[in-house]
């Protein structure tokens, strides 16, 4: 057996030293010079840039609080939306907090004059705190508070909203939703920003 | 539950199913050692590593001396991981100058990754250097699916070879698993995830101003290498402490599939290789079958669960489905079903969070890990685990019939099964043990984020996951102090070398014994009674052992669920 065991040494450290050149190295250095030189943009985080500075990512979430835009859903990163803490909220179905912190979103909406259920997504925080994306059923809900206080028509909102919903992949693959980004930024771009809100 | 969730299902299966012969058989080229086409350009890296390591591939080696290679081999890993994690601080390749990690958080994660579990009691964008996510971490989520899928071999050899005191060489199964399957595959899926948006960078983090004006930071790094690897090896651990649900990690629906469909893939290949190997495929289809009846049950429970929603927060005006810690880019079916795969494989990645699943929907991950994760299971570990019941289930059908078992030509002995009872009895040992010393002592109490039973399945589900080398979590428990880090790395360590052992001592306990032919008394292990016996074995064993600690918990938390019961 101690023959057993000084014949596994070498090997032992000599293997893992070649595998860790290779596998910790090699492999993922060259897989960021490739993915660098054929797609530029989402190796790097795939940005949305307007007048040379960085406005957001295309798949990552942002921060929308104010009644001016269609706001994102409830985050448990950090404060909201924090890049560095990517989380959920990780309440449980019979969790107190859970009911109290649901409670409060559904009367901000009934506020807006929201009527009837809630879509699902719009009353709970994400997997990641960090979702880009609306269900369209909650997007629609923000219309009337869009319209408002942009002053814009109820129909030209809605119609905003319909021309950024993303359909499943081959009908069937993911969920409708719409890039709460892009439709902000569609919206920055057709109307009037209206003064005032919050 | 809708048309096209029950599609998405139904279709992941079905392509799966298309590839199990495919991958079974460059899986059974493999295990032969014999050439493929990747050897033009890996073939000298191959014999390179042999000779400056001093190996003969050829050399056969016993059940003992495979073993302690493979242990000597897991132990040098492992030291190195836990001397780079705690010396990040001043290696390079640290953009964000990130501090070592402290030793009980080192010991957890070398442990860990290791041990395939990939358990995080860290957030990998605020902890972890792009140097030591790679160096670190990347290497291991390579290596420890190479040594799950030599210690399958090994134990096909156990089954197929006659009168030998051999069960092949770890060093020759591991580097031409890692350079001819795994390698090739990565590189294909890591371009497919860069070009989908998952970032591919040596850079640390970019600054955003976003739309309303505040400053958000994004944290990049090598991403797409490592989530290529992180789901086709089972491993799961995430670069970010969201795993994938994070956008940079898993984009989009399609990221997603491909997600899914890599950490069973290798799984549903290796039950054909194992069929092939014992000269009949037949065997490999009715392991495969067994598995998916339970798979596809589980998978029925939690997305009809998900999909009916919380009734609590429908009492208050909220519509639809459980949405609470779900994207909505995968929305409910695809986010039941990811977490199906990743608990009935040992991966553990997580594409929306368990701790918030509905009560019973959140039970059937922790029961597919609690029956040994042998539902298609980790890569190598599932089949392996699996072959271990089909050994207690012909010695449970012999004891029926009063005759000696037989299993794939070989006499299943008191040995065989001793080893096996040994190999299985280490779950209920180390998950019940444990879980009950954290429900009384004050360090464990003060982990759980939840109140009332559903902190006490926070409690269960993490020595589970640690056990099963799952490494998915109810992650509301905080578990990055001394006491969870050090109890947790200890069950992953168990849950690993304390099954393989025994099962390699079996190997070489069948690789030795005679053909026995089959005959009109041999109990046919192929046809749909056979199947049902092996069902019946995994749940009789699981659901007897666990069904205590399940009504404490989330059984329980569903009562409460329903009745509007909070906490």
């Amino acid at each position: 057996m101690t023959s057993d065991l000084t014949s596994a040494l070498r090997p032992a450290f000599v293997m893992t030293i070649l595998f860790a050149l290779l596998l910790g190295i090699v492999y993922p250095l060259a897989m960021t010079g490739i993915g660098q030189a054929i797609f530029p943009t989402q190796a790097n985080g795939s940005l949305v840039v307007a007048d040379g500075k960085a406005i957001g990512s295309t798949v990552v979430g942002q921060a929308f609080t104010t009644d001016r835009y269609f706001q994102t859903r409830p985050s448990a990163a950090g404060k909201g939306y924090d890049g560095l803490a990517s989380s959920g909220s990780n309440l449980g179905p019979t969790s107190q907090a859970l009911v109290d912190r649901t409670r409060a979103d559904v009367a901000k909406r009934r506020a807006e004059g929201v009527t009837g259920p809630l879509p699902a997504d719009l009353a709970t925080a994400s997997g990641s705190g960090l979702d880009p994306d609306l269900s369209p059923a909650s997007a629609y809900a923000q219309v009337a508070r869009v319209a408002r206080i942009r002053s814009l028509p109820a129909d030209r909102v809605r119609a905003l909203v319909a021309a950024n919903v993303d359909g499943a992949l081959f009908g069937i693959l993911g969920e409708p939703r719409v890039n709460v980004l892009a439709l902000n930024r569609a919206l920055d771009a057709t109307g009037p920003h209206a003064t005032g809100a919050r | 539950m809708t048309f096209e969730g029950w599609i998405l299902i139904l279709g992941f299966v079905g392509i799966l199913l298309a590839l199990t012969k495919p991958v079974g058989l460059w899986l059974f080229a493999l295990y032969e050692g014999r050439r493929t086409p990747f050897h033009v350009i890996l073939g000298p890296v191959e014999t390179g590593f042999y000779r400056l390591s001093g190996i003969d591939p050829k050399q056969e080696q016993g059940w003992r001396r495979y073993a302690l290679h493979m242990i000597a081999f897991n132990a040098v890993l492992m030291a190195l991981t836990y001397a780079v994690l705690r010396l990040q601080g001043v290696l390079p390749g640290n953009p964000q100058g990130l501090a070592g990690l402290s030793p009980h958080l080192a010991f957890n994660t070398a442990i860990s990754f290791t041990a395939n579990t990939n358990w995080q009691s860290y957030a990998g964008e605020s902890t972890m250097s792009n140097f030591a996510q790679m160096f670190g971490l990347t290497i291991h989520n390579f290596l420890s699916a190479a040594t799950g899928i030599a210690l399958a071999f090994a134990l096909f050899r156990g089954f197929a070879r006659r009168s030998s005191a051999t069960i092949g060489n770890f060093w020759a199964d591991v580097t031409r698993v890692t350079l001819y399957l795994l390698v090739p595959v990565c590189v294909v899926v890591t371009l497919f995830y860069i070009a989908s948006g998952v970032p591919q960078t040596l850079a640390g983090t970019v600054d955003i101003t976003t739309l309303e004006g505040l400053k958000q930071t994004l944290t990049l790094g090598p991403v797409a290498s490592q989530e290529a690897i992180k789901m086709l090896g089972t491993n799961g651990g995430g670069f970010f402490n969201a795993n994938s649900a994070h956008p940079f990690e898993n984009p989009t629906a399609l990221t997603n599939l491909v997600q899914m469909l890599s950490i069973f893939v290798i799984g549903f290949g290796l039950t054909w290789t194992f069929g092939k190997a014992v000269g009949n495929t037949k065997q490999g289809w009715a392991i495969l079958s067994a598995m998916l009846v339970l798979f596809l049950a589980g998978v029925t429970i939690t997305y009809a669960q998900e999909a009916a929603g919380n009734p609590i927060l429908h009492g208050i005006g909220v519509a639809g489905g459980n949405m609470e810690g779900k994207e909505v880019r995968f929305g409910i079916a695809a986010s039941a079903l990811f977490s199906v795969v990743t608990t009935a494989a040992s991966c553990g990645a997580v594409n929306a969070m368990l701790d918030s699943f509905t009560a019973l929907g959140g039970m059937i991950p922790l029961l597919n890990m609690q029956l040994g994760e042998v539902v298609i299971g980790g890569v190598g570990a599932g089949i392996y685990g699996f072959l271990l019941f089909a050994i207690l289930a012909v010695f449970v059908a012999g004891l029926m019939v009063g005759r000696t078992p037989e299993y794939v030509g070989k006499k299943i002995e008191a040995r065989e099964v001793k080893l096996a009872v040994l190999a299985i009895a280490i779950l209920p040992l180390v998950i019940l043990g444990f879980t009950a010393l954290s429900a009384v002592l004050p360090d464990g109490l003060a982990g759980p984020l939840n109140k009332g039973p559903h902190g006490f399945t926070e409690i269960l589900y993490a020595y589970t996951s640690a056990v099963g080398n799952n490494g998915s979590a109810f992650a509301g428990l905080t578990a990055n102090t001394p006491f969870y880090n050090g109890l947790l790395g200890v069950a992953m360590w168990l849950g690993r070398f304390f099954i393989i052992v025994p099962m390699l001592a079996i190997a070489g306990s069948l690789a030795a014994k005679k053909y026995t032919p089959e005959s009109a008394g041999s109990f046919p292990t192929t046809g749909a009674l056979w199947i049902g016996l092996l069902v019946g074995i995994i749940l009789i064993v699981g659901g007897l052992t666990f069904l205590p600690s399940l009504a404490l918990g989330p059984i329980a938390d569903h009562l409460a669920m329903i009745s509007g019961k909070t906490f």
